[in-house]
């Protein structure tokens, strides 16, 4: 099948700064794919560049068959993008945005709106109020109203959830899945590595370089190393003394827990163990646990950390 | 020692209307010195405002309110002398180099400018960036950034540090360095008071409040609040209580 997204070998500069270095992956039609990586890493310049609002220095991107340079009109007309900034007419009503976003792609809202139903639904009490003054939850859903009213083929949220709280997280992210029944393409960003999960593939991205494209499943099962899952009741002093400890190939907090990679598990779970028990700690608690995409994340960023 | 030795922030029945919306709502909590608190709660739930309140912003509707010792009524300028604070959209100015945000922020802080070289040189010492001192933030990461804008808050030893969403947006491993940083402040004995949005990162308080549609409607450690709800994990404590507010929509 065709992909829906084939970028090849984007590089993008600025001055000295390599914000894309090498960039190569395809995203399948009906896919909901995510870039998952900090601030910095690079995302808001691919999307800038898939959605044709800048050209790369060198390699291509095509978008539904379309090349995002030569073909940049004809792109505009099928993708729906809602950039990382709240980006609407702050003082334009709910429903005046709406309805200005339909006519310049030469729609209306009732010929689309089954598409926006659903999220459009929970701010519609709101509708006469003015974008700049929705809380960000609102504001989040009016825009990505917005970005669906023309019926895009492909959909580029760019960071569509960061700064907002968990609830309204998990309710977006359910959205999502809606319009994915619906055939849309979906290519999202986050700094939240909790939300591959939700993906059908990821592609971590780190100081513009993919660390690893697949699924999260397939992420987290190439884990080199056994994680283990350590507490006790001095929290504080226990990340030094498993730092400490031989054999130790990274530790860090994660949650109520340290998390502390391993080369093999069965000797260490016990050699830890009584090695914590001999530096003092009590009601110690040294499990294996499945590593989260966050552990992968951090394993592929840096093999040696050991913060 | 008296109790308010002990609690360096004390709020009673904090009120703040805006017309007839009530943003916070007799909010009743207190912190203790050196303790990192985690201020949590969905969007729009009214914890910038009480934020703003405590740092001496904004008077509140009501309610009797002490931030180190100070009332927020009639000592705000002592307050502000005495917090520092940073957040993930505002921290550092971004064009001017490393040195002049010290120095400016030192400035503003009332500290002499002998004791603003002895902080800086201690600071980029211990983030190992003694060669950055001239370049300008908006050039450095992220990670560096956030780190540095901590520093700076924390240069003129305040008794509170509130830190709004700080790591937002931050790597995971620089995020966790960041929390170093925080255990390091409050083990020299100031007050963390900070928002976020990862759940993990609750787990790292040592009391959690979260607010709902303006109220606070739970208080405890991270340990007891998940006994509490019957939870595994503060995410899932989080969750249930959030979904409840009907003001985001939820």
């Amino acid at each position: 099948m065709v992909p829906s997204v084939k970028i090849s070998g984007i590089v993008k500069k600025y001055q000295a700064v390599t914000a894309l270095d090498h960039i190569s992956l395809s995203v399948e039609k009906g896919e909901i794919f995510g870039f998952i990586g900090p601030d910095g890493a690079g995302k808001t310049t691919l999307f800038r560049i898939l959605t044709t609002l800048l050209m790369p220095d060198t390699g291509n991107a095509i978008v539904e068959g379309y090349d995002t340079v030569k073909d940049y009109k004809k792109i505009r007309k099928i993708v729906g993008y809602m950039p990382g900034r709240f980006s609407l007419y702050q003082d334009l009503s709910v429903e005046e945005n709406l309805n200005f976003f339909a006519s310049i792609f030469k729609t209306s809202v009732k010929e689309n709106y089954h598409l926006i139903k659903d999220i459009y639904r929970q701010i519609e009490p709101f509708k006469t109020r003015p974008a700049g003054k929705l809380s960000g939850g609102m504001k989040q859903k009016l825009a990505l109203s917005c970005a669906l009213i023309h019926k895009p083929v492909v959909l580029f949220l760019d960071e569509p959830t960061t700064g907002v709280d968990a609830v309204s997280r998990k309710e977006f992210w359910d959205m999502l899945g809606n319009l994915k029944h619906e055939g849309i393409t979906i290519l999202v960003s986050t700094p939240y590595m909790d939300e591959a999960s939700r993906c059908d593939r990821v592609a971590l991205i780190q100081e513009g370089k993919i660390l690893s494209v697949d699924t999260p499943g397939g992420i987290v099962s190439s884990y080199e190393n056994s994680l283990l899952a350590v507490k006790s009741g001095n929290m504080y002093g226990l990340l030094f003394d498993v730092l400490d400890y031989p054999g130790i190939i990274r530790a860090y907090r994660s949650g109520e827990y340290i998390h502390a990679a391993v080369k093999e598990n069965a000797k260490m779970h016990e050699g830890i163990r009584s090695f914590l028990a001999d530096r003092g700690h009590e009601q110690l608690v040294v499990k294996t646990i499945i590593p989260s995409v966050e552990d992968s994340f951090m394993a592929l960023m840096n093999p040696l950390m050991t913060t | 020692m008296t109790i308010s030795d002990q609690h360096i922030i004390e709020a009673e029945n904090l009120v703040k209307k805006f017309g007839s919306f009530v943003a916070n709502d007799h909010l009743n909590f207190f912190v203790r010195k050196g303790e990192i608190f985690g201020f949590l709660g969905a969007n729009g739930a009214g914890k910038t405002t009480a934020i703003k309140i405590l740092c001496g912003l904004w008077e509140p509707t009501s309610g009797h309110i002490k931030v180190a010792g100070f009332d927020v009524y009639k000592e705000t300028e002592k307050i502000k002398r005495n917090i520092g604070y940073m957040s993930q959209k505002f921290s550092l100015y971004d064009d001017l180099t490393v040195g002049e945000n010290f120095t400016f922020f030192g400035g503003i802080y009332g500290l002499r400018n002998k004791v603003i070289r002895e902080r800086m040189a201690f600071f980029l010492k211990k983030l190992g960036i003694e060669n950055n001192k001239d370049t300008v933030i908006q050039s450095l990461p992220l990670g560096w950034k956030q780190k540095l804008a901590f520093s700076i808050a924390v240069m003129h030893n305040p008794a509170i540090v509130f830190l709004d969403e700080p790591t937002s947006g931050v790597d995971p491993v620089t995020r966790r360095q960041f929390w170093d940083m925080i255990y390091e402040a409050a083990h020299e004995g100031i007050t963390v008071f900070l928002t976020t949005h990862y759940m993990d990162e609750a787990e790292y308080c040592e009391r959690v409040s979260i607010m709902v549609d303006g109220r606070i409607e739970a208080l405890d450690t991270p340990g007891a609040l998940k006994k509490q709800f019957e939870c595994d994990s503060m995410e899932e404590v989080f969750v249930k209580l959030a979904r409840k507010g009907v003001r985001n929509g939820h």
